[in-house]
């Protein structure tokens, strides 16, 4: 245990874990973005809901959910505190400052983006996560579907605005983390790290993109 | 000799580390052709000549090498220009009849003693820590005795010619002094007699660079953009590398 402690103490090391579990969460959106967007076959989530069905019941995928839950909850609370602990190294701050002339408003608010990300991460597992685990709303036998589950939630625009909202969140926290992940861990090379910044961006535009697109769509009633 | 500029500056005061400190206001008329320094050692003379108290600032080379020249200029450590001190920025960097705001350094780590003068001793027991090779005594070896490979030999120079002023962590929003720490530990750990101390020397300098009540990384590069030596975010990543595969080593 001792070998590890240092990803909690050290500046350094609390950095490491951050890296590791946003990548670990950017791995996961990539599938939950794949999964999600057979709605767009516009088949009444035919292909949508024998997806969710096959990732409830295999069992791999429901280990790597503990793991990426418990990511999630170390990113959080590793996140905010590294962000408020950061905070306080400056008591007297600046009275003139300049911070767009040497890097960006995002790479400098992540702990804000991350909080808004916060915000929409409740809302969205009550949503969907905690009625389809803890309830008994979505039952085949009742013919209830997620995708019956998403229709409901997205009629009403309150959600829709807050998902918008969480996707634009997504975006600017990943076009500085998807790539500042790979500098914490130690990762910076002339050929490399040009393609890991394309890569991230690319990432960071598509994925919230079309994220953004399914709660749209649905309270348009351009899918069904 | 060219037109005299007409300045209005903002400067910090403040009599000592404990009391709270203000902004003063002063006009000064400064050559286009002179240093920030300059422009401020004729202000000095104004205010003795006046009977009241100059500004204390650091400086020493005054041609970018010493590290000392520590102000922050309109919310830019060293200024606006790219690659250069406060010392080598000369004032047709501004335009006549510029308001020019000027702090110092401002960190935990860095406490204000006087005016623009900030102590910037945790550096040197960051230094003190692990910044180092130990080597023999006795007569001179031979220079070309260990060889360096050129790209070694090169990115080691790139990282030495860090000078130390702090500047990386005035420009952080954590206050974090990694690119400093950083370009020591590259420098260092690349060149062959700073390997055997390779992976005590990386933990021992974050561990005070920590304890010196400097903030973590997160990559926002605003410490590269503004270091006057202009050394690259990527002596960050050597840093972390180094300090990673330490630790590792159970370290
Ligand atoms: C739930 C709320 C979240 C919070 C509060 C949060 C907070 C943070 C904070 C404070 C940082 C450190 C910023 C920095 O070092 O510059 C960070 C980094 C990061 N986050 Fe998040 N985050 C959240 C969700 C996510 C999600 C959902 C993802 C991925 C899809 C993600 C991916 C990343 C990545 C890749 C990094 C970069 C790590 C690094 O710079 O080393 N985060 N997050
Ligand atoms: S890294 Fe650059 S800004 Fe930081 S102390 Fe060295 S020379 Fe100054
Ligand atoms: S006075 Fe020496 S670097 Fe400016």
């Amino acid at each position: 245990m001792k070998l590890f402690s240092f990803l909690f103490t050290s500046s350094i090391g609390r950095k490491v874990l951050m890296a590791v579990t946003g990548l670990s969460l950017v791995a996961f959106l990539l599938v939950h973005c794949g999964i999600n967007a057979c709605i767009f076959f516009n088949d009444s989530g035919k292909t949508f809901n024998a997806a969710a069905e096959f990732m409830a019941h295999n069992w791999l995928i429901r280990t790597a959910e503990v793991g990426l839950f418990g990511g999630l909850l170390i990113h959080i609370i590793q996140g905010l505190s590294l962000s408020l602990s950061n905070q306080t190294k400056r008591k007297e701050k600046y009275r003139a400052s300049a911070g767009d002339a040497n890097s960006k408003w995002y790479s400098r608010s992540m702990g804000i983006l991350g909080s808004l990300l916060l915000i929409f991460l409740v809302m969205h597992l009550k949503h969907f996560w905690v009625v389809s685990r803890f309830t008994d709303a979505i039952q085949e036998t009742k013919g209830s579907t997620l995708f019956d589950e998403m229709i409901i939630v997205f009629t009403d625009p309150l959600p829709v605005i807050i998902y918008v909202i969480g996707c634009l969140s997504l975006a600017y926290h990943l076009l500085h983390g998807f790539q500042s992940a790979f500098q914490s861990l130690g990762i910076n090379h002339p050929v490399y790290t040009p393609i890991i910044k394309s890569v991230g961006n690319a990432f960071s535009l598509i994925v919230p993109l079309v994220f953004a697109a399914m709660p749209i769509a649905m309270h348009l009633g351009w899918i069904k | 000799m060219s037109k005299l500029m007409k300045l209005h500056l903002k400067v910090w005061r403040q009599k000592n580390t404990e009391s709270a400190g203000n902004f003063e206001d002063y006009k000064v008329d400064a050559s286009p052709d002179m240093s920030f320094l300059e422009m401020f050692d004729v202000l000095n003379e104004q205010l003795i000549e006046t009977g009241k108290e100059p500004v204390a600032f650091d400086h020493d080379c005054r041609e970018g090498i010493c590290g000392m020249c520590s102000m922050v200029i309109d919310g830019r450590p060293h200024g606006p220009k790219q690659g250069v001190t406060t010392c080598q920025l000369h004032m047709r960097s501004f335009n006549d009849g510029d308001t020019i705001t000027v702090e110092p350094w401002r960190a935990n780590g860095f406490p204000v003693i006087k005016d623009l003068t900030v102590n910037r001793s945790a550096f040197d027991r960051i230094i003190a820590s692990g910044g180092f090779i130990s080597t023999n005594a006795g007569n001179a070896v031979d220079a070309n005795s260990i060889l360096v490979p050129k790209e070694i030999a090169d990115e080691a120079f790139e990282a030495a010619t860090c000078i130390g002023c702090g500047a990386c962590v005035s420009a952080c929003k954590n206050a974090s002094a990694m690119l400093f720490v950083g370009a020591k530990v590259t420098q260092l750990s690349m060149l062959p007699q700073g390997k055997p101390e390779r992976q005590s020397r990386v933990v021992a300098m974050v561990n005070q660079m920590d304890a010196e009540g400097f903030g973590a990384c997160t990559n926002t590069g605003a410490c590269a953009a503004e270091c006057p030596k202009q050394i690259p975010l990527s002596v960050i990543a050597t840093l972390n590398r180094e300090y990673i595969s330490a630790k590792m080593n159970g370290k």
